[in-house]
Order: structure tokens, then C-alpha cells, then sequence
């Protein structure tokens, strides 16, 4: 896509809102870390099969600036390596669940009949299940691995994009320029990419934004549940179930843990609401 | 006439949307079946466990209806769950549907209480926010409400747990009713409301404390989306010639707000509460588990680390039959706020 100057006056619009910039630097900061993480964390070993007795639960100071947990290992560094999960878990989901939903929606809204009513149908199959529960029974039906809990989430999250997508190519489908394009000739396959799915992206990039956070925050709670990555692979949802089991003395393992997920969360919801806001202006 | 007329309409909405929900239903119990066949292993070997011997699991998959072909083990599932047998748990080795029977009223009650909170404090919490908008209540309402949203229910719930049971000693950590209490004879299964039938006042304040944090930390995710929609219609309502025209006419902002301004802006709001009361039944497995209250959601997650086919397929197909009622319940109600969404769907 090339800068047009259409872009640059809702990237200036979206460096206007405090609040969107303050998302936007988060999630820049937490993206950089976790890419960085080998340099950036106090304790790069602490993320694997690590054991220091010696300075076991201690609470935050100075050495180490959010404590460690049970066997010692440095909970900062942990949760940096931590975000490295969070975010392969986010963009793999959404790689595979935002193609997948968007092409069905597409075909679906755009062809119209059977395939509509099929497509459809089976998203109201999905959507009839809270996501957790869904993407619990799958994971535990197999065997708790981090890529059972990708596919699991994204299992239940690619009928959202196809809803999302149906609904526009019904609203844009008899717009005057898809309806001349079809008049000249134009495949049906180059009418759904060329036309309407450029219209779609603003409503999809604004999605997805708000989804890394939703995704994040779902692989989280599959593993709060311990459905998970397996230990001792570094993952927010795993620190904070373990460390709720030292409440109330080591208070600090479930909080921080939490916390960052929490940030991760924010983050992305920040950005996702500046950029809704920046598109539906520009209309 | 005109009232039959509506009846009528009614009527043929409900019916529309019982056969889409029935639909879904039926979907649902396919996709768990397909499931739980394609799952690795044998489930008479996890029944019986290791030491069995070759010819008992045989014994017990043919006791099960393993062999049969799909089709016909499928249709034995589905006369099975109508009547409300999803055979036996493996792990408990009762009839799962009891297992769940003794879970549900626990479940209800931290539903309803949960459904109330956020109901009730969203509505309120963004109404306040939209009348004094850009003035303190609306910024303090707004930062709450960002910082509600984005915590995962698990986290609240830890950290409500170790502000105000651990620490400030307030509340207990968890369970459903203190150990010294007996519960209250049994009518509706909710501690609470049996209290109050019983007339047991003690036992009444004694489970609303246990109940004060579980519910809280699952509303609040839920209860700060509703805030924050509220209050944008709200907002968008103010700025409309006719709350002006009220204005003009001299009623006071507490009538403007809530007679004007207010209704108009609930009926996405009430869309919204649909979807979010569908979201508690999900984040329920983590708030029971947090809090160790023994409902189904609890049962739910112990069934699926536990491999308990039986009981995942159960709580998954019931799971799902809620949502379906909660949705229709919900849309039957904006329907009779809203006469413009009737009329579209009975035609």
C-alpha cells in the first residue's frame, strides 16, 4: 500500500489522542522486549530450568526488581520471556484465524445462497460456545501443548472475521463500483480481493488490534487453567496460577504476572480504539 | 386487534428463533461428538486404566458402543442427552448428569448475582458518566472502566481475594458458605434464597459474603464494556434536538437524564448484556476455580484436566443449550423495548 496523503493525515489524527499514542507505546515497548529479550532481560537464564535455592521468594528490591518465585528464578525476566509467548501465541492465532475468517466471509457474503447460509451457519455453531469453553474442550481433549492451544484458539475465533466480513461485502456488494466491475467482466475472485476487500482492511486492522489483546488474554486463561505451554517454558497465565498458590505471603508472583498481562491487554485495546476512531472519521 | 396483532408477531418471532437456537443446539452436539471420537486414545483404556487387561477394555468398549459405526453411536448420544443421560463420569463413577445437578444451583446463583452487579452498576456507572461528561465522575468512570476491561477476570479475582480476604480480613477466601453453617433446606438449590425462605438471617449474610467477591470479579470486565456503551449513547443521545426541547420545557437534568436520555441508549446496552452474560458463563471457569466454588464450571475444568469424556461432552452441550436460552431471553426482551426489531423479524 502506498502512503497516500490520506494516510498521513489519519496518522496524524491518530498521534492527536494521548490515549492512543500511550497504547501505541506500549505495545511498542512490550514487542520490543519480548524480540529482545535475550538483552533486555536482568536474568536471560532465569526463563528456562533454572534453580537458586538461596534466593528463593524473594519479595521485589532492587537485584531483583519484581522478585523471585519459588526456586528462585527472577520474575521480570520471566515475564519478558513470558511476553515472547503471549505475542508468538497472538500473532500465530491471528495468522491463521484472520485469512481463514476472511475468506469465508467473503465468499460467503459475496456469492450469496448456499454458501451463505452454510458459512453462516456454521459460525453460529462457534459463536453458541464462550470461546474459553470451547478452546478448554479441544486442548483438554488432546493433550495440553502451545501449539494445541494455538490451533484451539484459533478454532474459535475465525468465525468472528467471517461475520465481521459477511457483514460488510452484504452492505458494499450492489456499491456502484462492484457492480461495474462485474459488468465489464472482472472474475469473482478479483471482484472480493481487488474491490471489496481493500474496504474491509480499516474494519480488520481495527479488529485486530483489539483481538491481539483478546487473544493474549484467552491463551492466558487456558493456561491459568493449565492447558498451556508446558513448564518450564516462561507464560503469564502459568505464573499467575502458580504463584496464586503462595497467596497471601508471596502476593507478588500472582500480581505481577497479572499485571503484565494486564498491560499487554491495555495495550492493544488502546490502539485498537485510536485506530477505530481514526477510521470512522475518515469514513 | 391490534393487540392479537402483536401476540401474533410475537409469536412468530419466538418460534424463528427457537428453530435457529434448536439449529445451533444440533450443531453443537456434532462438533463435540466429532470431537470426542477424534480424541487420541481409547476411552475404555482411560476408564480402566492401566492395569486392565486387553479383554476387559474390549468388554467395556463394547459395553460402551465403541464399535458400533458413528452414525449409529451419534443418534445412542443424542437419545441419551435429550433425556438428560450423558452416561457415567469416569473419574466419580456417577451418572454425570448428578454431578452436574449438584453444581448447577452453585453456578446459577454466581451467574445471577454476577449478571445483577454488572447489569446495575454498568447501567448506573455510565448514565453518571454521560451527565457530567468531561467533568471528574466521567474521567475517574472512564479510567476505571479501561483498567476493568483489560484485567483478565482471574486476576481480579486474585487480587479482590488478597485485598479483601487476606488482607483487610473482610470477606472469606472461599467456598460457598462457611464450615460451622448448615446449609439451608433445600429448595432452589441457591444458598441464598433458601436462606431467606428458611428465614435463616445468619446463614442469608453468611452466604452473601462468600458470594460478595466471586461475583464481583466476574462482573467487572462485563460491567465496564457496559459502562462504556452506555455512555456513548448517552452522550449521542444528549446532543439530539428533543433532550433540548425537554430542557427548554424546564424538567430537571435528573429527568432529562433518565427519561430522555437514558432509555433511548439502553437498547444497544441490552444487546450488549447478552453477549456479556454469555462471556460470564466462560470466564465462570475461572472465577469458580479461583474461589474453589463448587459449581459446574469448576466440575467443567476437573472434567477436562481429568480426560472425563462423558462429563466434557455434558457440560460443553449444556454450555451451550444456556446460551441459546439466554439469547432468545435477551432478544425477546430488546423486542419488546424496541418495536422497530419485532416488527423486521416476525415478517
Amino acid at each position: 500500500m502506498t502512503a497516500s496523503p490520506e494516510f498521513w493525515r489519519a496518522m496524524r489524527r491518530y498521534a492527536q489522542d494521548p490515549m492512543a499514542v500511550l497504547g501505541a507505546a506500549i505495545v511498542a515497548v512490550l514487542v520490543l522486549a519480548a524480540i529482545l529479550a535475550e538483552q533486555v532481560a536482568p536474568y536471560p537464564a532465569h526463563a528456562g530450568a533454572f534453580v537458586d535455592f538461596v534466593n528463593a521468594n524473594r519479595p521485589p528490591d532492587a537485584t531483583y526488581l519484581l522478585g523471585t518465585d519459588g526456586i528462585g528464578r527472577d520474575v521480570l525476566s520471566r515475564i519478558i520471556f513470558g511476553y515472547r509467548t503471549s505475542l508468538v501465541l497472538g500473532l500465530t492465532v491471528l495468522g491463521i484465524a484472520v485469512p481463514l475468517g476472511t475468506a469465508a466471509g467473503l465468499v460467503g457474503g459475496y456469492a450469496g445462497g448456499r454458501a451463505e447460509a452454510v458459512v453462516m451457519r456454521i459460525t453460529d455453531v462457534f459463536l453458541a460456545l464462550p470461546s474459553l469453553v470451547l478452546a478448554m474442550a479441544i486442548v483438554g481433549l488432546f493433550r495440553p501443548s502451545q501449539i494445541l492451544a494455538m490451533a484451539a484458539v484459533a478454532a474459535v475465533w475465525w468465525p468472528w472475521y467471517a461475520r465481521l466480513v459477511h457483514g460488510m461485502v452484504r452492505s458494499i456488494r450492489l456499491e456502484g463500483y462492484v457492480v461495474s466491475a462485474r459488468l465489464i467482466g472482472a472474475s469473482p475472485v478479483r471482484i472480493m480481493v481487488g474491490e471489496i476487500l481493500p474496504n474491509c482492511a480499516p474494519t480488520i486492522l481495527t479488529k485486530f488490534s483489539l483481538d491481539m489483546g483478546l487473544v493474549i488474554l484467552l491463551g492466558a486463561s487456558l493456561s491459568f487453567l493449565g492447558l498451556g505451554a508446558p513448564a518450564p517454558i516462561p507464560d503469564l497465565g502459568t505464573m499467575v496460577a502458580d504463584g496464586a498458590n503462595y497467596l497471601p505471603d508471596q502476593w507478588w508472583l500472582s500480581v505481577t504476572a497479572g499485571g503484565a498481562i494486564f498491560l499487554a491487554v491495555l495495550g492493544f485495546n488502546l490502539v485498537g480504539d485510536g485506530l477505530r476512531d481514526v477510521f470512522d472519521t475518515t469514513g | 386487534m391490534i393487540r392479537r396483532v402483536r401476540l401474533a408477531n410475537v409469536a412468530a418471532f419466538l418460534a424463528a428463533r427457537v428453530g435457529a437456537g434448536l439449529l445451533v443446539v444440533f450443531g453443537v452436539s456434532v462438533l463435540i461428538f466429532v470431537l470426542a471420537r477424534a480424541m487420541p486414545g481409547d476411552p475404555a483404556r482411560l476408564a480402566l486404566g492401566p492395569a486392565a487387561t486387553a479383554a476387559q477394555v474390549e468388554r467395556l468398549r463394547a459395553d460402551m458402543g465403541l464399535d458400533e459405526p458413528l452414525l449409529y453411536q451419534y443418534v445412542t448420544f443424542v437419545a441419551g442427552a435429550l433425556r438428560l443421560d450423558f452416561g457415567t463420569s469416569l473419574f466419580t463413577n456417577r451418572p454425570v448428569i448428578a454431578d452436574l445437578a449438584y453444581g448447577f444451583p452453585a453456578s446459577l446463583e454466581l451467574a445471577l448475582a454476577a449478571g445483577m452487579v454488572m447489569t446495575i452498576f454498568g447501567i448506573l456507572l455510565g448514565a453518571v458518566s454521560a451527565r457530567f461528561q468531561n467533568r471528574w465522575p466521567d474521567n475517574v468512570s472512564r479510567i476505571l472502566s479501561l483498567i476493568a476491561v483489560a484485567m483478565p477476570n482471574f486476576v481480579w479475582a486474585l487480587i479482590l481475594m488478597l485485598l479483601f480476604a487476606y488482607w483487610a480480613e473482610l470477606l472469606p477466601v472461599s467456598g460457598r458458605l462457611s464450615e460451622r453453617l448448615q446449609a439451608p433446606p433445600f429448595v432452589t438449590g441457591l444458598v441464598t434464597v433458601d436462606a431467606v425462605l428458611a428465614g435463616q438471617w445468619a446463614t442469608l449474610g453468611d452466604a452473601l459474603r462468600h458470594l460478595a467477591l466471586p461475583a464481583v470479579s466476574l462482573s467487572l470486565p462485563g460491567l465496564a464494556q457496559v459502562a462504556r456503551l452506555t455512555r456513548t449513547n448517552m452522550v449521542d443521545v444528549y446532543a439530539r434536538p428533543y433532550t433540548e426541547f425537554a430542557r427548554a420545557y424546564g424538567f430537571s437534568e435528573r429527568e432529562i437524564s433518565v427519561k430522555w436520555a437514558l432509555r433511548p441508549a439502553l437498547i444497544p446496552t441490552f444487546t450488549l448484556l447478552g453477549m456479556q452474560i454469555v462471556a460470564l458463563l466462560g470466564n465462570a471457569f475461572l472465577v469458580e476455580t479461583v474461589f474453589a466454588w463448587p459449581g459446574m464450571a469448576r466440575y467443567g475444568v476437573e472434567a477436562i484436566l481429568r480426560k472425563d469424556l462423558n462429563a466434557i461432552v455434558a457440560v460443553v452441550m449444556i454450555v451451550s443449550v444456556a446460551f441459546v436460552v439466554i439469547n432468545i431471553a435477551i432478544d425477546l426482551c430488546v423486542s419488546f423495548i424496541d418495536p422497530r426489531i419485532r416488527l423486521q423479524s416476525a415478517r
